[in-house]
């Protein structure tokens, strides 16, 4: 577990049929106490451990699971990374996380596949393009890769994609982030899961919050199905279950939890070889290095947590995959699933201190919140180590819902909720 | 994918015919202007959304365009029934108040 992956290790293992490989990460029992608790083994909070670890120096800390580690939405999502956002605030916090990913392979010597293919967003009616000039202007502004690109120039990039003047809605332009792509979500959470527990940190699975002990406003543990855990400092990285956890402290948040729906199908030869996303016909889909197509659907309009989605979302997103893609129409689905999203009023996360002393949140990434995993695990590890925002996600505080400073980013979150 | 028993129309329909309007029995503060600003922003953007049972309006957009309530659970998505808002506030109060 201590050795590095490297070619020797890997041609040395092959010679012995691989068999002599060991557990990537411990797992963990409890302990009584430790220094810091992130409740949620996802892709933010395995980050969060990990960077808490390897930047602040704090080696006493535990991610406890309810399930199994990068069993929720790390294992539920359409893997896009981009940081094409509109606003400075958002545009900044995406673009650390993207920086990040560039180099997270190295930093945690395991694979996460992130493959920089490119995102389009496309253009379909005048006011879709002039918002997305608007977008990458901004995008510009703030020192982030983004081209506007006409009908002519996205159909020759991606030559199966309709771009017909007598389409129902009709490919005018697109927007397109060279630096975007997507990665290998398993292997995010597991290279965060390995890296966090070679620094020491316990992971510990199967063991739920079912009650927090906050004496005097300050936080001192957390009941658990498998015992009391206790700890000053808490860090809630439980994205659909936030406002689970939240109710437990007497907090109120300002979240509504949805099922988001995806779809994979057969695997197939390489014919996307790019992202496509597309907020008008509202689908959005890129080709896995299995060859499966994966495609997002939206999100269902009533809040739910059964991790399962309507039928009908599933059939307004094959009709609009198949609007962009008329190639498509004969692929068949092998998977679909829903996962909990937990969406913010003004489609931003919440990255931030609450009322009670050494108890932080770190949710409300609603439909995007893959691409921000190093990132978000990185300025809140920075949070909770410091008991003050870093400076990128200051304004992602929770108080933002009295002062009235929202950051609006529905027209970038590339899922309409 | 629901189906909705309309109090209005006194049909069941398809989810697809509705809208759906969040959590139901906000209250708005009688004098936005006197509460202060964690209040105000309380009534705006919080929710409970509760792992459970949820009193939720809906609009049966494409039938009477009226609003109802809705008793659901967002575990398991079984509904206990509908009623109008009127009817619903009265069950609601019966049962002292959220779920």
């Amino acid at each position: 577990m201590k050795k590095d992956y490297s070619f020797w290790s890997l041609f040395a293992k092959g010679l012995k049929y691989n068999e002599g490989w060991d557990p990537a990460w411990r797992s963990a029992t409890p302990k009584p106490s430790y220094d810091v608790v992130i409740v949620g083994a996802g892709g933010h909070g395995l980050a969060t451990a990990y960077y808490l670890a390897k930047d602040h120096g704090i080696r006493d800390i535990a991610v406890i699971e309810k399930g199994y580690l990068g069993g929720g939405n790390t294992a539920r999502n359409t893997t896009i990374v981009r940081s094409n956002y509109l606003w400075d605030e958002a545009a900044l916090l995406y673009e650390h996380a993207l920086k990040l990913w560039e180099g997270l392979t190295e930093d945690l010597n395991f694979n996460v596949m992130f493959s920089q293919r490119g995102v389009f967003n496309l253009g379909h009616t005048l006011q879709d393009m002039r918002d997305i000039e608007r977008r990458v202007n901004a995008n510009n502004l703030n020192g982030i890769d983004a081209v506007v690109l006409d009908a002519h120039e996205v159909k020759r990039r991606i030559p199966i994609l309709n771009t017909s003047k007598a389409a129902r809605y009709p490919v005018l332009g697109a927007s397109f982030q060279p630096r975007g792509g997507i990665a290998r979500h398993d292997a995010v959470a597991w290279g965060f899961a390995r890296a966090a527990s070679k620094h020491g940190v316990d992971i510990i699975e199967n063991c739920e919050v079912t009650g927090m002990d906050i004496a005097n406003g300050r936080m001192a543990g957390l009941e658990t199905t498998r015992g009391l855990i206790r700890s000053e400092r808490v860090g809630c990285v439980a994205s659909g279950h936030s406002s689970v956890l939240a109710k437990m402290a007497g907090l109120r948040m300002p979240i509504e939890s949805h099922p988001l729906q995806a779809f994979v199908s057969e695997s197939m030869k390489p014919v996307l070889d790019t992202v496509v996303m597309s907020n008008a016909v509202h689908g959005y889909a890129s080709q896995s290095d299995k060859g499966e197509l994966v495609i997002g659907a939206g999100i269902d309009h009533a809040t739910s947590y059964t991790q399962r989605g309507s039928p009908h979302i599933i059939e307004q997103t094959a009709a609009a995959i198949i609007e962009l893609f008329p190639i498509f129409s004969r692929v068949r689905m092998n998977r679909q699933w829903g996962g909990i999203v937990d969406t913010t009023p003004d489609a931003c996360p919440i990255i931030s201190k609450t009322k009670v002393k050494g108890l932080y949140f770190n949710c409300g990434w609603g439909t995007g919140g893959f691409k921000a995993t190093p990132g978000s695990g990185n300025v809140f590890a920075y949070t909770i180590a410091k008991d003050e925002p870093h400076p990128l996600n200051k304004a992602f505080s929770l108080d933002r819902f009295s002062t009235g400073h929202l950051i609006d980013e529905h027209g970038a979150a590339g899922v309409a909720h | 994918m629901f189906v909705l028993f309309c109090p209005h129309c006194r049909e069941k329909r398809e989810e697809e015919e509705f809208g759906y309007g969040g959590e139901a029995f906000r209250v708005r503060p009688a004098a936005p202007e006197a509460v202060d600003d964690e209040a105000w922003g309380d009534y705006l953007f919080m929710r409970n959304n509760p792992k459970g049972w949820h009193w939720e309006l809906w609009t049966h957009t494409t039938g009477c365009r009226k609003f109802f309530v809705v008793k659901r659970n967002t575990a398991t998505n079984a509904i206990a029934g509908s009623w109008t808002l009127a009817e619903g506030r009265n069950v609601y109060d019966a049962e002292g108040g959220a779920g």
